[in-house]
């Protein structure tokens, strides 16, 4: 045990175990996934043309975006050439599922359906369509066990998007609650900022969206803030999550 | 020359700790998932006290290296709890076979409460202890629900002979 908390040894035994273990975990879905069916496949006409409809106005909205996207990546990268700083790091997206599977009630963590031959490595960055989820911390041949940024044991380094200001946010185990602690008391930070990424220590990629700060308690008589912030990440509810590679294909080997 | 003891049936043993394992982690609603028994616990505890000779310690032990992985734990956190129990049921199990239901429901108790003590001071020294007193509930529901656990086990091995 203790070898597995120090070190990480064990996690080609823990793997080789999990191979086991996944066609279980396999069957608990099941019924999760066969309830998921037959809501889609008894929808009604009406309901799938609504949402068809809805779907394109959205597809609509987000190329309009999109234009003005391209036209700034590239102006972007212009600029950077300019200044001679190196370019962004190219990232490629895989979507992946998460199992209906219950793990340790009192820790947040997940179970996906994309595993090593997949390409995914441990430490990788999960996201969804509106922020940060969390990161893989267990790897096997079919699944992977990823930690939501609310695990009480997570820790990821953010900035404030209005002034870079820079802080770490903390899981609690809470549903939706993060706490940004060791912010000094006279520090601007004011409810409703925005957290992104700040790419320090190497494991997310810079500027992707974590969390709103929700309350800012400034108490005099205590050396910092308590803060507290909510996750922009639908980490309740969301069923597919993307998983991103950021460092290059040779590193991920 | 024959053998003396025949052993008969171990893939049913097998097949209930796969089943008490997929009900292990089968999506429950948020608020029941606290309350979950400890099914592979009691699984394990009826094939002890039945089959002492059959189920025992190493057993125990990699079954509890299943439920680590199944769980995401720490490696061997379960495995240790498992096999812990695992041992006094064996030591117990002629005792244990004379009582009535709700007497072994009692010693089921003890001993899943025994495994979340385990399991409790493994998470407590490495920092991750849970913070409420719900934790305890496996315990209780695994109580309340042995005496079902044990005549279907029961008519189990009586039906494909395990022995």
């Amino acid at each position: 045990m203790t070898v597995d908390h120090r070190q990480n040894h064990l996690e080609a035994i823990r793997a080789g175990l999990s191979v086991v273990v996944s066609p279980l975990q396999y069957l608990a879905n099941l019924p999760a996934q066969a309830a998921n069916w037959a809501s889609e496949s008894l929808a009604t006409h009406t309901r799938l043309v609504d949402e068809n409809r809805t779907l394109k106005q959205k597809q609509l909205l987000l190329e309009a975006k999109l234009q003005k996207f391209d036209a700034l990546e590239s102006e972007n990268a212009r600029l950077r050439e300019l200044m001679h700083s190196p370019k962004k790091v190219a990232e490629r997206m895989l979507i992946g599922e998460l199992l209906a599977v219950d793990l340790d009630p009192f820790k947040r963590t997940v179970l996906l359906n994309k595993g090593r031959r997949d390409g995914v490595y441990e430490g990788q960055p999960l996201l969804d369509a509106r922020g940060v989820m969390g990161q893989v911390i267990h790897t096997s041949s079919w699944t992977s066990t990823a930690m939501l940024i609310t695990d009480p044991s997570h820790a990821i380094p953010v900035q404030i998007n209005r002034n870079g200001l820079r802080a770490i946010a903390l899981g609690t185990g809470g549903a939706d609650v993060l706490e940004v602690p060791h912010i000094p008391n006279n520090a601007d930070v004011h409810e409703g900022d925005l957290l992104v990424t700040s790419g320090l220590g190497q494991r997310f990629p810079p500027g992707y969206p974590v969390a709103w700060i929700k309350r800012v308690e400034k108490d005099l008589s205590a050396p910092y803030a308590r803060i507290t912030a909510e996750p922009t990440a639908d980490l309740e509810k969301i069923r597919e999550v993307l998983l991103v590679w950021l460092r290059s294909e040779e590193e991920a080997q | 020359m024959t053998r003396l003891i025949h052993h008969n049936g171990g893939w049913a043993i097998w097949v209930s700790f796969g089943a008490a394992l997929v009900l292990t982690m089968l999506p429950l609603p948020h608020w029941a998932e606290l309350y979950r028994p400890e099914w592979a616990a009691m699984v394990l505890i009826y094939w002890c006290m039945a089959l002492p000779a059959r189920v025992g310690v190493a057993t125990a032990w990699s079954l509890g290296l299943l439920l680590d992985v199944v769980r995401g734990s720490l490696l061997g956190q379960y495995a240790l709890a498992l096999t812990l129990i695992a041992w006094v049921t064996s030591q117990l199990h002629q005792r244990l076979r004379v009582y009535p239901l709700w007497q072994q429901a009692l010693v089921v108790l003890m001993l899943v409460a025994m495994e979340q003590m385990l399991v409790l001071w493994v998470k407590g020294i490495i920092g991750e202890p849970p913070e409420s007193w719900l934790y305890w509930m496996p315990a209780l529901t695994s109580m309340l629900l042995w005496p079902w656990i044990f005549l279907v086990l029961r008519d189990v091995r009586r039906k494909f002979r395990v022995s």
